[in-house]
């Protein structure tokens, strides 16, 4: 292999995981708070058709990603609206986020396939998604406000009786993971693709989910599972191109072959799962009035 | 001394029972007030109400004289009321300086919180480390990690709900110096007890509460236990007698150097432990909770096959590979600490409930299928012969009061005609008529002959009907102790880890 060959390949890795990273960072921070969202490929399609539709009708990049993020705020407001004040399945009432998204997604995106537009420059996202990850386990376990996230995914009713507002701490957990799956699909249909095509997220919703649990929520290790994980889905490309003769179907299974592999691994040890998994997830918190 | 908190006609019904009935009464400033009552009288619920833990349907609270509305737990605190909970509210996987911070109203740094607490710990005689896992404490130092949470802001009012139920006799004595002190410094402790020497040598004003409402506020100086016990029950109850000219010379249930080794850090591993059970006797296994009884009741139970090392043996036979039903089959019967939910489904009928646990009997079923007509003589005859309280067999098990689901669920095990029986905390949480009922059942039973072990987090209960007591701790079971040369410091001594 030569050196332009790695550097190459090393490129295409850091372009194709970065929308994980966003995406994963994000659920990490909800499932820290207590809150199991399924809806991250639904959110992920909504906020890239809105930010590519904005971005051909405007052509302005900054409104394009507003109204991208805004988009998530709206769809992840919806989803806390409903876990958290009905108090619905959060599962059930996840996937239901997903299914709607991938639908309105299409709906709205059906005129614009095939557009051609003029992408933004990936680096200044994976540059983001790198502080992202810095700043998110600097929240997490050196401020005060990041204990309190902690402490209401941990313990939700004792959190409640110490006088913390749970059902806002969640709503502004489930928000933030929200807007970054809504920026994860923007930037795989402006930056990374760069056009819309339906259901182009191609199930990375799904693995940013495995990665939080694969990381046992550790914001370092999620890092490290993304680029593994997208590593692995490069590895298709360049193994055939090194001339290893395997089916191509089999290369394109290998990002979800290895979910399930890893998923199982980590599931083995239920103890470890027990000890790092926020206690109060995916229980709903009723005030006790 | 004027009044720093004043009820004015408290009322909160929950569906079907009426929790508090026009509560009034006035708590003293700088005063140990007690609220005393049997479990469901309602001192949990009006304090919780005090706290903004709940919301009364009617009713008015005045902290020194101004109508205080508390809404939520964090008004109550700005107010300067703090809570001391019977059953923690702190975070197991979080450090004790995270658990203390998170406690706070105002923010600091970490250094200036240490140079608080360690004021705070000095002063009352507290032990801190604040570096370590809430997991990794013991109930005691969970507790005192409870009360300098609170202490930290400066509180004009400490609510504590039942804080000696998980103590020993040692640290108790130790938790009511702290508390004088802390009323010397200022603060007005709200203590709820069902104790009732502890409230006589504690307090200074006592409210006695009876089915949601106040039957008196009173000075506790000239008061004894016997009048306060009556005041409380509003009759008298007698205590079951143990019998004590048996001879015990049958083996009937041995444990065998058992032990566990598991590394999840959230249970107690059991350390060697070994005990021998004759015919027709009662032994009672004391000590804090925590220290290992859940786990030594899994083993015993064998529902989760949990990993472990020894023997165990019921008339010579070794059962450890036996399943629960298998064991239930050789005439062993469990009472499980967990009413709803593990002793009985909560949304099943009671005749329902017996088929679930009676299942490894042929004769309940004809074939495949239920014999109800079975089920429902033996349900009607539990509930004949055990005195419990309902209107039929159908009767969801959820819908019982504790107490009566507790006596259903004994008699349903004691008329299978059982050999040894293991009872988990038989009278936690219920009125002392069923207590007593229980009590004297267990006593009877063992004078028919059948061997009886209890697990209890009650020292006078053990003690009332056991003939042999041992102490868990941290996992290690002492040497029995006799109950009729057993004095009570040696057993505080042992409920410490004071035993080889």
């Amino acid at each position: 292999m030569s050196i332009e060959l790695i550097i190459g390949i090393l490129n295409i890795v850091l372009i194709s995981t970065t929308p994980l990273v966003f995406a994963g960072i994000g659920e990490l921070v909800t499932e820290k708070s207590g809150v199991l969202n399924l809806g991250l490929e639904g959110l992920m399609l909504v906020g890239a058709v809105t930010g590519f539709i904005t971005l051909v009708i405007t052509g302005n990049y900054f409104y394009s990603l507003f109204l991208s993020i805004i988009s998530g705020v709206i769809l992840s407001g919806i989803f806390a609206f409903l876990v958290l004040n009905l108090m619905t399945n959060q599962i059930a009432t996840g996937l239901a986020l997903t299914i709607f998204g991938i639908g309105l997604s299409a709906m709205l995106g059906k005129k614009f396939g095939g557009t051609p537009i003029d992408g933004l420059n990936p680096y200044y996202f994976i540059v983001i998604s790198f502080l992202l990850v810095f700043f998110v386990a600097y929240f997490l376990s050196k401020t005060k406000t990041g204990l309190i996230v902690r402490a209401v995914g941990e313990n939700h009713n004792s959190a409640y009786s110490l006088g913390y507002n749970v059902i806002k701490t969640r709503y502004l957990t489930i928000i933030f993971g929200g807007v970054m799956s809504s920026l994860a699909g923007y930037y795989i249909s402006i930056c990374y693709a760069p056009m819309w095509q339906e259901g182009m997220t191609a199930g990375r919703g799904w693995i940013a989910l495995a990665l939080v649990v694969f990381a046992t929520w550790k914001p370092w290790r999620l890092l490290v599972g993304a680029y593994i994980f997208g590593g692995v889905a490069i590895m298709q490309m360049n193994l055939q191109a090194i001339g290893v003769k395997l089916p191509g179907q089999f290369f394109n299974m290998m990002p979800y072959l290895a979910t399930i592999i890893v998923l199982v691994f980590i599931s083995s040890n239920k103890l470890r799962l027990k000890l790092s998994a926020p206690s109060s997830l995916n229980i709903p918190f009723e005030k006790n009035q | 001394m004027q009044s720093i908190v004043e009820f004015k006609n408290i009322y909160k019904s929950y569906p079907g029972v009426i929790a508090n009935d026009d509560v009034s009464f006035n708590i003293k400033e700088q005063s140990i007030h007690a609220i005393l009552g049997e479990n469901g009288a309602g001192k949990s619920t009006l304090v919780k109400i005090l706290y903004g833990h709940v919301k009364p349907d009617s009713g008015e609270i005045l902290i020194n004289s101004d109508l205080a509305i508390i809404n939520s737990p964090s008004i109550a605190k700005n107010l300067g009321i703090n809570m001391v909970f019977q059953h923690f509210s702190l975070f197991e996987s979080l450090t004790v300086a995270e658990n203390l911070i998170l406690g706070m109203n105002e923010n600091i740094s970490l250094s200036k919180l240490k140079d608080k607490s360690k004021t705070i710990c000095d002063k009352y005689g507290f032990n801190l480390n604040l570096n370590s896992p809430i997991s990794s404490l013991s109930v005691g130092q969970r507790q005192s990690v409870e009360i300098v949470r609170s202490l930290l802001n400066n509180p004009k009012i400490l609510i504590m709900d039942e804080p000696t139920s998980v103590l020993t006799p040692d640290e108790i004595s130790k938790l009511f110096k702290i508390i004088k002190n802390l009323v010397k410094d200022g603060l007005t402790v709200i203590f709820i007890s069902h104790k009732l020497e502890e409230i006589i040598n504690l307090s200074d004003y006592v409210t006695i509460m009876r089915n949601g409402k106040v039957v008196s506020t009173i000075s506790t100086q000239n008061e004894d236990p016997e009048t306060l016990g009556y005041k409380m029950l509003g009759y008298k109850v007698s205590k079951a007698k143990q019998v004590s000219d048996i001879d015990f010379s049958m083996d009937i249930f041995n444990i065998k150097n058992l032990s566990t080794q598991s590394k999840d850090p959230f249970t107690i591993n059991l350390n060697t432990i070994d005990l021998n059970l004759k015919k027709g006797q009662i032994f009672g296994i004391a000590g804090v909770a925590g220290n290992g009884q859940k786990e030594l009741m899994e083993i015993l139970l064998n529902e989760n096959d949990y990993e472990f090392t020894g023997d165990i043996i019921f008339k010579g036979l070794n059962i450890n590979n036996l399943s629960t039903f298998q064991r239930k089959s050789l005439s062993i019967s469990y009472v499980t600490e967990e009413r709803l939910g593990h002793s009985a489904v909560p949304e099943m009928s009671l005749s329902e409930n017996i088929f679930l646990s009676m299942n490894h009997k042929s004769e309940f079923k004809k074939g495949d299928f239920i014999n109800f007509e079975k089920i429902n003589s033996y349900a009607s005859d539990v509930i004949k012969n055990f005195n419990v309280d309902t209107p039929s067999y159908n009767v969801k098990a959820g819908k019982l009061s504790g107490g009566n689901l507790q006596k259903f669920i004994i008699g349903r095990e004691i008329m299978s005609n059982p050999e040894l029986l293991i009872l988990s905390q038989p009278t936690w949480g219920i009125d002392a008529g069923s207590e007593a009922f229980i009590k004297n059942t267990i006593v009877e039973l063992s004078q028919k002959g059948v061997s009886i072990i209890i697990i209890s987090h009650d020292l006078d209960e053990l003690l009332e009907v056991c003939h042999l007591i041992s102490v868990l701790y941290e996992g290690s079971l002492s040497n029995p102790l006799n109950v009729e040369d057993i004095n009570i410091s040696k057993l505080g001594k042992y409920m410490g880890g004071l035993f080889d």
